[in-house]
């Protein structure tokens, strides 16, 4: 088990966004988060990765208790994300913008620019390496000197994981990695989730494509109004009363 | 390779031309406008880094011009301490008050961070100009003595005042390219484009933007007491928001952002100002215009603007190199 939370709770003012969440990821799996909108997917990864405290509860990370460590801390213990949008730098090339990711393993500060030490030198070569190697892994190398502005939607998606995978995590949560991509581009992506996996590395995702999901993930959760109304096997999931409640309307509240 | 060459050989034959220049004019008027143009300069590439590279707006850059610029009047007035002293002792200063207003204002983001930093700047405006005991309030501050000579150098004369803010300001443009074209640069830049992600790649966004807050309140700080010493008369008015405002409209017609842009801007609009100076105030008659003209096409600036045309006409001359080859190909194939 790589990461485990236990009771997470966050409200907003009356609103509770997720609501004593109890889950588990194994190690060198795929996990997916699904639910209907609103239903607190979102603000579950935004717990994970620290961008929000939770009102209660905690969050395990290979045993250790990460609760109240800061976005960047939990980085650096090799808890990766990217966003819905993508959010990179579109006025700089794609190698640019994924050379910046090996920065958390990089020691340099101000003295290092200002004297161009050979710790520069050394640091800047090995994030260049880096990019180099999430390029051709993302298979973005033929691009990597474009500005990301001229980049396809699809391929603005495959930089952000590329830019994910220089931080060299041991576990990604990407949120909607496959939202605003054609169907033909979706499968090449699952291919390259597959390949993430292979390299040992966890992933979690939100995603709506639920054919993508259902042939991708190992595990499944699914949220709704901030609770966990079902957990398992796609095939568990697919045939889950209260999922399918969730998803075709009616149900509790009708 | 060919364009860094020929950037270098252009920063050479500027440099050139600043070095020769006191030489090709009998005219101390100049040398002084030039010479507070650098100084200036100075400034506005310390606003340039927090502002233009790291995405924070600062409105209290006047201010800590007046604290470097103070600290080093008062040095040196009050207690005879020698200039080199009293402008180490000066950044310090500046350095400490910088990190400590950092230390809460970077808590805030985007126009929250522009107006308390205002408010700051008014702050220190305010205290320079009540805390008469100190400061000497409105009278402001007279004698204050030139450069102390450094081994064989003297700074008595306007040439040699002039070519010693000259080195300065070579050393913080030396600095900043250091700086901006390095793996620390691209970290402040990163922060700039969104913050959110440069938290989720593991950076220290707090601790990144402080440094660069400081180390541009310490340029701020170095080009106030260069000024101190050079016109030997500090007022309040130094730290007044209208200089702000001044370095904020140098930084974006030279380009926010650009290496080249504070200087461009600062030699430009203060060249400008001096040779409108007959319009008096109908000058911003001519400045607004121009402003919103280049806010509109420009938003980079002047030197933006020139990059982003070279990169253009390069890559029409690489497509246009492709389709010649493309063609040589086909013509050989037949």
């Amino acid at each position: 088990m790589i990461l485990r939370t236990c009771g997470l709770t966050k409200k907003f003012d009356g609103l509770t966004a997720v609501d004593q969440v109890d889950f588990a990821i194994e190690k060198g799996t795929i996990t997916a988060v699904i639910g209907p909108n609103g239903a607190g997917k979102s603000t579950f990864f935004n717990l994970i990765s620290g961008f929000l405290a939770p009102t209660s509860g905690e969050i395990c990370y290979n045993g250790r208790d990460i609760t109240r460590l800061k976005p960047y801390e939990r980085a650096r213990l090799g808890i990766g994300r990217t966003f819905q949008t993508t959010r990179l730098f579109e006025q700089a090339t794609v190698l640019e913008n994924v050379m910046i990711g090996h920065r958390l393993r990089t020691k340099l500060g101000l003295w290092d620019a200002l004297f161009k030490t050979r710790r520069l030198k050394r640091e800047e070569t090995a994030s260049r390496e880096k990019a180099h190697e999430a390029l051709a892994f993302t298979g973005l190398l033929p691009k990597s000197d474009r500005l990301v502005s001229e980049l396809s939607q699809e391929e603005k998606k495959r930089t952000a994981i590329a830019l994910a995978l220089a931080t060299e995590p041991e576990i990604v949560f990407l949120d909607e990695p496959a939202a605003g991509i054609n169907p033909e581009e979706t499968e090449k992506l699952a291919e390259l989730m597959k390949k993430m996996v292979k390299k040992g590395i966890t992933i979690c995702l939100i995603e709506h494509k639920m054919q993508m999901v259902m042939n991708l993930a190992d595990k499944i959760m699914v949220l709704n109004h901030g609770k966990k109304i079902a957990e398992g096997t796609p095939d568990e999931v697919k045939h889950h009363e209260e999922v399918i409640r969730a998803y075709l309307g009616g149900g509790i509240s009708a | 390779m060919s364009a860094l060459l020929n950037g270098r050989i252009w920063s050479l034959i500027l440099l050139l031309a600043a070095v020769i220049f006191p030489f090709l004019t009998e005219n101390q008027y100049y040398l002084h406008i030039l010479s507070m143009a650098f100084i200036w300069a100075i400034a506005v590439y310390g606003l340039n880094l927090i502002s233009g590279y790291t995405g924070y707006l600062s409105l209290a850059h006047a201010g800590f011009f007046a604290v470097g610029a103070y600290s080093a009047g008062l040095l040196m007035v009050k207690t005879g301490l020698n200039f080199w002293l009293a402008l180490a002792a000066a950044i310090l200063i500046t350095a400490v008050a910088g990190f400590l207003i950092g230390l809460v204002s970077l808590r805030t983001k985007e126009h929250f961070f522009a107006i308390y930093t205002l408010c700051v700047g008014y702050i220190i405006y305010l205290i320079i100009y009540k805390w008469e005991e100190l400061t000497e309030g409105v009278r402001g501050l007279i004698g204050i003595p030139h450069p102390a000579p450094l081994g064989p150098f003297s700074f008595e004369t306007p040439r040699s005042q002039y070519y010693l803010l000259l080195f300065f300001l070579v050393l913080v443009i030396w600095m900043m390219k250091r700086i901006v074209h390095s793996l620390v640069g691209s970290t402040y830049t990163a922060i700039r484009n969104s913050e959110e992600l440069a938290e989720a790649i593991g950076i220290n966004v707090m601790k990144q933007k402080l440094v660069s807050f400081v180390v541009s309140t310490v340029l701020a700080g170095l080009a106030g007491a260069l000024y101190a010493s050079f016109v030997r008369f500090i007022g309040p008015d130094i730290s007044y928001v209208s200089i702000t405002f001044d370095m904020l409209t140098y930084l974006i017609v030279g380009g926010i952002g650009t290496l080249a842009g504070p200087l461009v801007g600062t030699i430009l609009i203060v060249a400008l100002t001096q040779s409108l100076q007959f319009l008096e105030d109908f000058r911003m008659l001519i400045f607004g215009p121009l402003l919103i003209a280049l806010i509109i096409f420009y938003p980079r600036g002047i030197a933006g603007g020139v990059s982003s045309w070279l990169h253009n006409r390069r890559k029409e001359t690489v497509f246009a190199a492709g389709m010649e080859r493309t063609v040589n190909v086909k013509g050989e194939s037949q």
